[in-house]
């Protein structure tokens, strides 16, 4: 029984770890700007075709960190470009740009790829195989829970311990007053979105070495879960997010894995096809999170104010 | 005495935008007849029918989005139970066997068949037309369901909440133990479609593909646009605009969020009916919230608060993708011959950056919050002001 489970929790735990990379992306965003930056998943996207891309034309050593530079670039403009003009403007603006950067970037990788699959370089070492608990799967698998948890632990040593961490904090405590305090937010938010696309572009790599390849609809899922994930653990919330993203991906790995386990176990005798709601369960936890804890577990209570 | 003017001209063009609408239906009609697939004009009729299509579903979602201030993107998993209704039960009994290769059909009567059997040809078009309300009122019922939990959300929860529902949809269609009803993950396919429909007068065959489409989209936008009138519309924008300052006076949350949400499926849901008329298939796997993502684009175009803009804004997208800008995918754009650039895909990128520009720097959209009327009656009042 346990040798059945297994595999499907180590392949959760990993893939939770890379939707918490991302989620903390979607967290930091959200606790600062109020916006779900829909854009979010395909920079990830983005992040593994640029890898696919460089990858053939220089070395890895070169192409990894030009990747991240470059990636990084791209939130820095998405953020200057399409969510700085609306400052002022409601928040179903700034939602709706969202939507259409996200459009936007998924037709121009559409338009440079043609719509083919393309394969991700294998990166040596993580994507070697290994064996572990007397199952064989790559390194990637093992190595990405504890790299997550040494960028998050980093991650929150910077915003407890530094001086632009404490005016995030700031920030997303009270826009205006901090604001007032001379805190300039347009750095603050730039800021918060090179954090946030760093750890999407490294978990892009630890993502995409497990998959076959890329296309342009890659990032859409992955960005949504991570969201989920956001919001599972509380939105705004870091430890939040990465507890959430790690409960969504052992959990989706777990059902993807269900039928198998069930049949082992002599529950069931032939396929339900669970696995078909592999991804639709992300969303009926989102939905019974929303319902009975709208802040999620670790967020923070917000009243109205008339 | 202001008042009282003010609703004899409203009456006025009332009368006007109706008979407008009357011309405009016959124009759809004659080009029917007169336009062959061969006709270098076709591309016209399919822009009419795919934007009729699109019209409907954005004007459902400008109900929600922007006459209610409830931002749901939930719209593609509710076209996709229309479009899974309308087609499960129009497809003939003998084509039942081959559409479900790999499963037992369940569902083994359709509405045309059953109904034209009892009144003739006549009943064809009454099953088919059951059939689109029954699509209607399946999405409106699954509406009221996912509403009970999901509209006590806030703005952004209740967004990525409707996101989820559609996913969840998406995939409970896609299970293959529900292949019976619904194909597992196959396509449904040789149900009642738009290309089919023709009316026999006497000798004379009359081809309705494209009108049928659209009477249908414009007798249910001229359903919502009087909600909208009505004193429930009122009560929406009042929620949109405050909803503690509604409250106050005396509206019903709960209950308008839940009349204007099952109200926006149900008419989501009819439109999806109408996609899978169009296309002639009807399949899960298309649904997916990048099509939520396009509709919404399609508001925004024509302006989130405006029905004409909505209706502007779906037929100007489609006709742009579909024909204006087909040059840019296959190689020639305005008599510019570079395939190099012009390949696959560059249409979309052109289109998306016309759309972030939009979005970015004309937010009001095409039309802003006015509707075509408006338009008419400020250019009434200002030529009495200069008559004076």
């Amino acid at each position: 029984m346990a040798k059945t489970i297994l595999p499907y929790v180590i392949s959760g735990i990993s893939v939770g770890g890379q939707y918490a990379l991302i989620a903390i992306g979607y967290t930091m965003v959200y606790g600062i700007l109020r916006l779900i930056n829909f854009a979010h998943g395909d920079v990830f996207m983005v992040a593994g075709l640029m890898m696919v891309y460089m990858a053939a034309s220089m070395p890895l050593y070169i192409a990894i960190p030009l990747m991240i530079i470059l990636t990084v670039f791209l939130g820095f403009m998405i953020e200057r470009v399409a969510y700085r003009p609306l400052r002022t403007a409601p928040r179903m603006s700034v939602m709706i740009s969202a939507i259409g950067v996200s459009y936007l970037i998924q037709n121009l990788a559409l338009y440079i790829t043609g719509g083919l699959n393309k394969n991700y370089p294998a990166i040596p070492w993580i994507s070697d195989r290994v064996t572990v608990f007397g199952m064989e799967t790559s390194r990637v698998t093992i190595i990405t829970p504890f790299l997550t948890i040494v960028l998050v632990v980093l991650l929150v040593l910077l915003i407890n311990h530094t001086k632009i961490g404490m005016a995030m904090r700031a920030v997303s405590l009270n826009f205006e007053t901090s604001q007032l305090m001379g805190i300039r937010i347009n750095n603050v938010i730039s800021a918060t979105f090179i954090i946030g696309t760093f750890l999407a572009a490294v978990g892009s790599m630890l993502f995409f070495t497990n998959y076959p390849g890329v296309v342009p609809t890659s990032g859409a899922m992955p960005g949504l879960k991570a969201f989920v994930a956001a919001v599972f653990g509380g939105i705004g919330s870091i430890p939040g997010a990465v507890i959430g993203a790690f409960i969504i991906g052992i959990a989706e790995s777990l059902i993807k894995g269900l039928d198998t386990i069930l049949i082992v176990h002599g529950t069931i005798t032939e396929q339900i096809g669970f696995a078909t709601f592999s991804d639709a369960f992300t969303f009926v936890l989102l939905i019974i999170v929303l319902v009975f804890k709208p802040t999620g577990l670790f967020g923070e209570k917000t009243t109205d104010k008339v | 005495m202001k008042t009282i003017n003010d609703s004899r001209n409203r009456q006025k063009t009332s009368w006007g935008s109706l008979l407008l609408v009357l011309v405009f239906l016959a124009i759809v009609f004659y080009l029917d007849q007169n336009i062959k697939p061969t006709n270098k004009m076709f591309m016209l009729l399919t822009v009419l029918q795919k934007g009729s299509v699109y019209a409907l579903a954005a004007v459902s979602m400008n109900l929600l989005n922007g006459y209610t201030g409830l931002f749901s993107l939930g719209h593609a998993g509710f076209m996709l139970i229309g479009a899974y209704t309308y087609a499960i039960f129009t497809i003939p009994s003998s084509a039942r066997d081959t559409v479900y290769q790999y499963f037992d059909a369940a569902i083994r009567f359709s509405f045309p068949e059953t109904f034209s059997n009892v009144m003739g040809p006549a009943g064809t078009a009454l099953g088919v037309l059951v059939a689109v309300i029954l699509a209607g009122l399946m999405a409106a019922f699954f509406a009221y369901l996912i509403g009970l939990p999901v509209l006590r959300l806030k703005s952004d929860y209740l967004a990525i909440a409707t996101l989820g529902f559609a996913e969840i949809i998406r995939a409970v269609f896609q299970w293959q133990k529900l292949g019976p009803i619904t194909n597992g993950s196959n396509l449904l396919k040789s149900f009642a479609r738009t290309s089919k429909f023709k009316l026999e007068v006497g000798d004379t065959k009359l081809v309705l593909s494209t009108f049928v489409p659209v009477l249908i989209a414009t007798v249910s936008i001229i359903i919502i646009v009087k909600l909208v009138n009505s004193t429930y519309g009122r009560a929406f924008k009042s929620i949109r605009d405050d909803e503690v300052a509604a409250e106050a006076m005396g509206i019903n949350l709960a209950r308008h969020k839940m009349i204007s949400f099952t109200v926006s499926s149900f008419f989501a849901g009819v439109s999806g009916a109408m996609m899978a008329m169009v296309l002639s298939i009807a399949q899960a796997s298309n649904f997916k919230s990048a099509m939520t993502y396009e509709i919404l684009l399609m508001v925004v175009l024509g302006g989130i608060g405006s029905i004409s803009g909505s209706v502007i804004g779906s037929f100007l997208f489609v006709a742009a993708s579909e024909w204006w800008l087909r040059g840019l995918d296959s190689g020639t754009f305005l008599g510019i011959n570079a395939p190099g650039v012009f390949r696959n895909g560059f249409r979309l990128v052109v289109f998306s950056i016309i759309i972030m520009i939009v979005v970015l720097f004309f937010r009001k959209g095409i039309m802003g919050e006015k509707e075509i009327s408006d338009l008419f009656r400020d250019r009434k009042k200002k030529a009495k002001g200069a008559a004076k």
